[in-house]
C-alpha cells in the first residue's frame, strides 16, 4: 500500500496494515533465543538479556533451553572443531522460521585462535548466519544492535513471491549436513552450499 | 628443601640402580630440573612422594615437549700452538641429538610447604617407541595432564587408568603440539595473511583479483 496514502487515512482515523506486517510485527517482536553459550562472548550475552541491558524489550528474554522452542541461535563464542558438529545438530533441531547471530571474533571467523588446529574458521561454514558482530568479545550494545538488525530483517521479509523466506520456500533446506569427525580435521571442512571464500581483492 | 644434589644423591642410595642427571637450565629462572630414566619413573616418584624429608603430595603441572633431532653446535675456544706462537683458536663442535619426546612434572609439597621439584622423563623415540610410566597412580592431578600429554604429544602412558583423547576427538589420527605437525589446508580465505599463513594462503590467492 503506499506510503502516502497510509498515512492520511490515518490522520482520518483509519488503519490500514497488511496481512505481511501484523505478520512480521509479531514474529520480530517475540524472537526466542536458544540458551547456550560458547565461550566468553556467553557472559556478555547474558549481561544483555539482565537488567542493565535489558534484552527484554525488545521481547527476546525468554531464553529457551530446548532448540524445539527457539527461533534465534546466537551463536556466543569460540566454536572448536569438537564442538561444531553439536551446534550444526543444535541449528538443525530448531524449526523454522530460526534465524543465527554469530557473535564474536571467534564465531564470525575464528578471531584470535583462526590458525589454531582446533578451532573451526567462523561457523558461517556449515550454516547460514543472518547477522555477524565483531568484537573480542562485543559489547552488550553490539548484541542489542545486532538484535534490532535482525528485527529488521524480519519485517522487511516478504511472504510470497520468488524473495520469499527459507521457512515459507519448501524447496529450500531446514537442515544442513552435520560435519564428521574425520582423521585430520572435520569432513567436509565447510559446506559449499553455505559458505564459499569470498573474493578478495590485494591492492 | 635440600638441593637437587642432594636429593639427587638420596634418590640414587633409595632406587637401586636408578640413573639420573641434573639438567642445567641458562635461562634467568636457573630453574634445574632432574631427568630420571624411564624403568626407574615409578619408583623415583613414589620416593619423592613418600620420603618424610621431601613429601612432595601435590604435582601442579604435567607437561610435554617434543625434541626433534636436531644437530647442535658448540663453540669453544683452544689454545693451540701455530707456527710456535700460542693462540686461541676457535672450535667447533657439532653433536647429534636424537629425537624423543619429554613428559616434564612440577611437584610441590603442600605439608612441608616447599617446593618445586622439576623430574623429566624421555622416551626412546619419537615414532613407535614412545611409552613413559604414568604417575597418575602416585598422583592423582597427573590424570587430565597426562591425558593432554597423549593427546597432543602422542606419549603414551603405561598404568594411566583411563587414557584416551581429551581435547580432540578419538578419531583424530595427529599430535598437534609436535613441532612437524601441518595444520588442514583450509587457508583459502586470509584477509590479512603474513609468515608462514601468507605462504601457505598463497596457493589458494590464484582466485584473488589483483587491482
Amino acid at each position: 500500500m503506499d506510503e502516502g496514502l497510509k498515512s492520511e487515512l490515518q490522520k482520518q482515523g483509519v488503519f490500514t496494515t497488511t496481512l505481511e506486517e501484523v505478520y512480521n510485527w509479531g514474529r520480530k517482536n517475540s524472537v526466542w533465543p536458544l540458551q547456550f553459550g560458547l565461550a566468553c562472548c556467553a557472559i556478555e550475552m547474558i549481561a544483555t538479556s539482565m537488567a542493565r541491558y535489558d534484552l527484554a524489550r525488545f521481547g527476546a528474554e525468554v531464553f529457551r533451553p530446548s532448540p524445539r522452542q527457539a527461533d534465534l541461535m546466537i551463536v556466543a563464542g569460540t566454536v572448536t572443531k569438537k564442538m561444531a558438529p553439536q551446534v550444526v545438530r543444535l541449528y538443525n533441531q530448531m524449526p523454522e522460521p530460526k534465524y543465527v547471530i554469530a557473535m564474536g571474533a571467534c564465531a564470525i571467523s575464528g578471531g584470535p585462535f583462526k590458525q589454531g588446529y582446533n578451532v573451526l574458521k567462523g561457523i558461517d561454514r556449515y550454516i547460514p548466519v543472518d547477522v555477524h558482530i565483531p568484537g573480542c568479545p562485543p559489547r552488550p550494545e553490539a548484541l542489542l544492535h545486532a538484535f534490532m538488525t535482525l528485527q529488521q530483517k524480519i519485517s522487511d521479509q516478504e511472504l510470497t513471491g520468488v524473495n520469499r523466506p527459507r521457512h515459507l520456500n519448501a524447496e529450500l533446506p531446514s537442515e544442513f549436513p552435520v560435519p564428521a569427525f574425520g582423521e585430520h580435521d572435520l569432513e567436509p571442512p565447510n559446506n559449499p552450499a553455505v559458505w564459499q571464500a569470498p573474493a578478495l581483492t590485494r591492492a | 628443601m635440600e638441593t637437587l644434589e642432594q636429593i639427587k644423591s638420596r634418590i640414587e642410595a633409595a632406587v637401586a640402580d636408578v640413573k639420573l642427571e641434573i639438567i642445567p637450565n641458562d635461562s634467568p629462572s636457573a630453574q634445574r630440573s632432574l631427568l630420571v630414566d624411564r624403568e626407574h619413573g615409578l619408583a623415583v616418584a613414589k620416593f619423592l612422594r613418600d620420603d618424610a624429608a621431601l613429601h612432595l603430595d601435590y604435582c601442579s603441572n604435567a607437561t610435554g615437549v617434543d625434541w626433534p633431532a636436531a644437530e647442535l653446535t658448540e663453540k669453544f675456544k683452544v689454545k693451540k700452538v701455530v707456527d710456535g706462537v700460542e693462540k686461541e683458536v676457535e672450535e667447533v663442535k657439532k653433536t647429534l641429538r636424537p629425537a624423543y619426546l619429554e613428559a616434564v612434572y612440577h611437584l610441590y609439597s603442600m605439608e612441608k610447604k616447599h617446593g618445586p621439584v622439576i623430574i623429566r622423563l624421555r622416551t626412546e623415540n619419537r615414532a613407535d617407541k614412545n611409552h613413559l610410566p604414568s604417575l597418575t597412580p602416585v598422583w592423582r592431578s597427573c590424570d587430565l595432564q597426562e591425558r593432554e600429554i597423549f593427546d597432543l604429544f602422542g606419549i603414551v602412558f603405561d598404568g594411566h587408568p583411563d587414557l584416551r583423547r581429551i581435547l580432540m576427538w578419538d578419531g583424530f589420527k595427529d599430535f598437534p603440539m609436535r613441532k612437524d605437525y601441518v595444520a588442514p589446508d583450509d587457508y583459502e580465505y586470509e584477509p590479512t595473511p603474513h609468515d608462514e599463513v601468507l605462504a601457505r594462503a598463497k596457493a589458494h590467492q590464484a582466485t584473488e583479483v589483483k587491482s
